[in-house]
């Protein structure tokens, strides 16, 4: 064998070594604790009405923030590479806040802002609107920390395409309209697509900052993540695994139907 | 008049790109923009398509100002150098984009955009996508796609500039019988002298974001009206203050009246034609044109000393410089 086969052979263990022990190990044994005394147990738990609640909200988050997300993040994405301003660095750092800032930390911050003493609590209060503590609150939440994955995956995409696309369709007579539609999304789709896919599993196992706002109410205001850790320390543990399994499930289904869609448009 | 700028300035930052431009393109004409790279040629094809907008001047179309239109209203065909397909689409639906965006009904876009893959003969590749083809043929279909809209200008960017020498050749021969089918006025950016005499009829050579001269190639080139435009259309040897071309320096080997003495540095033979490379007695460096048959009579060999008499010179005084249009 040679030194470079050696090497490669070893890089091979190596990485995969490190995904097994570090990931596929811990997830494995979820799903294994989950179905170790059938699926009753498991089934049980999320089919209570906490359970069914729980997965509701989840999907009511999800349904929220990405679709607006998605909107805002190509808005933002288009701005920061098709019209350069002085303004944009401050855009693009101000963007990436939520990767740097720990979910407790935008929890508590919008606690500040919309809490009994906070900035807008008399507004809305007097509008008779309620969003610490129920559901508004906990859009704002997951909008925030899931808010730079589709701006962060389509600028690259959008760079690399360049402009001569939709130069081509100006002078082929498509107003921006017409060429966003018929030649910049359909170029930047899976940019925008991989984006979305983040957003998703974002929004779907956010906690920290969630469970701050919501004050984590069972059946009220509990989404999945809220509801696995509130079993948990029940020592509800079939209730906390198959919640899990969910959770996990939700996630990887939707990578999995980016993947198909993605294979039968190459095929 | 088909195309008229008057007065074109366009300023990049520090960059003077055009500087206060005008020109004159007949209808139904074929004219090629020539000029080294960085000297306004592109600005000026793009800011007359609407895609840059001018700091100053005015646009013509067939005698309409279109200076304040956007580019989708401007009826303009444009081909890009990098071609710009679309390439989530068909050659078909590349070529129908026009089409569709002004709104045919199916059975007329269909019928259109065969007869245009047929005229730049793509016929049996329409439900490919450009990822599938070469680059010559990228470039067909781009221009299909540019000439599906019946656009009243056409204006091409280096079209050319990204293809192989044998591709290009082709190319150029067909795009100028294109031109005597279709008579739209076309206008097409080179840096590439013999391509731009090769395809137009007339030229408007460009140099620091100014027009240097314009006229027919013949004319250009036997009457430049400056130094740049002499050695930028064909080749030139400077002698003090005269220019003169290398088909246009004898060699002999006996000293005549009016004959500078030369020593042979190089003979590289291409072809028909013989490239013969001198250095005279005060160090300049000249080479002459000569054919196979003249080489052959002469036996020149490396380090042999010959005499040289130019023919045909042209000298430039400061003020005989115009940058008129």
């Amino acid at each position: 064998m040679s030194g470079t086969a050696t090497s490669r052979w070893g890089l091979r263990v190596l990485g995969l070594g490190y995904v097994l022990l570090l990931l596929l190990l811990p997830l494995g044994l979820i799903f294994y604790k989950t179905f170790e005394h059938g699926i009753a147990p498991p089934l049980d738990a999320i089919t209570s009405p906490d359970g069914l609640n729980a997965l509701k909200l989840t999907l009511l988050m999800v349904a929220i923030a990405v679709p607006l997300n998605t909107v805002f993040g190509i808005g933002c994405a288009l701005l920061l590479v098709r019209h350069r301003s002085r303004g944009n660095p401050l855009i693009d750092a101000v963007i990436n806040l939520p990767f740097a800032i720990s979910p407790v930390v935008i929890g508590l911050s919008l606690f500040l802002l919309y809490g009994t003493t906070g900035w807008l609590e008399p507004a809305l209060a007097e509008a008779g609107i309620k969003v610490l503590f129920s559901v508004p609150g906990m859009v704002l939440a997951s909008i925030f920390v899931s808010l730079p994955f589709v701006v962060r995956e389509t600028v690259p995409v959008l760079q690399e395409i360049g402009t001569e696309q939709e130069q081509a369709a100006s002078t082929l007579g498509a107003n921006a309209w017409q060429t966003f539609w018929r030649v910049t999304l359909p170029a930047i789709r899976w940019g925008v697509a991989y984006g979305v896919v983040l957003t998703t599993a974002r929004v779907l196992g956010e906690f920290g900052a969630v469970s701050v706002v919501s004050g984590s109410i069972s059946g009220q205001t509990q989404t999945l993540p809220l509801f696995v850790e509130k079993q948990y320390q029940n020592f509800n543990l079939p209730g906390a695994f198959g919640a899990s399994v969910l959770l996990a499930l939700l996630a990887l289904s939707t990578l999995l139907a980016m993947n198909v869609l993605k294979r039968k448009e190459d095929a | 008049m088909g195309i008229t700028v008057e007065g074109a300035s366009k300023r990049f930052g520090d960059f003077q790109a055009l500087n206060d431009v005008s020109i004159e393109v007949p209808n139904g004409s074929l004219t090629a923009l020539l000029g080294p790279s960085g000297s306004g040629k592109s600005t000026l094809l793009r800011a007359i398509a609407g895609l840059e907008a001018l700091d100053a001047g005015r646009v013509l179309i067939e005698d309409e100002d279109v200076s304040k239109k956007p580019a989708q209203k401007r009826e303009v065909g444009f081909v890009f150098q990098h071609y710009a397909a679309f390439k989530h689409m068909t050659v078909f639906e590349n070529v129908a984009f026009g089409l569709k965006i002004r709104k045919w009904d199916k059975a007329k876009i269909s019928a259109r955009v065969h007869e245009l893959l047929q005229l730049v003969q793509l016929d049996g590749l329409a439900e490919r996508y450009p990822s599938q083809l070469s680059g010559g043929q990228r470039q067909r279909m781009a221009l299909a796609r540019a000439l599906a809209v019946e656009p009243q200008v056409l204006l091409l960017d280096e079209p050319f500039g990204a293809l192989d020498a044998k591709v290009r050749k082709d190319l150029r021969t067909w795009l100028r019988r294109l031109h005597d089918e279709m008579h739209v006025t076309t206008i097409f950016v080179t840096h590439d002298q013999e391509e731009a005499m090769d395809v137009a009829g007339q030229l408007v050579v460009m140099n620091e974001g100014g027009v240097e001269q314009s006229g027919g190639a013949a004319d250009l080139y036997d009457h430049p009206a400056n130094e740049f435009v002499m050695s930028f259309v064909g080749e030139v040897n400077r002698l003090g203050n005269h220019f003169v071309r290398p088909h246009d320096m004898s060699v002999s080997l006996d000293s005549e009246e009016g004959s500078e003495e030369a020593m042979v540095q190089r003979v590289v033979a291409l072809g028909f034609e013989v490239r013969v490379e001198f250095v005279l007695g005060d160090g300049t460096e000249v080479w002459a044109q000569l054919t196979r048959g003249e080489l052959q009579r002469l036996e020149l060999r490396e380090g042999q000393i010959v005499y040289l008499r130019p023919g045909q010179t042209k000298s430039f005084s400061g003020t005989e410089i115009s940058a008129a249009a």
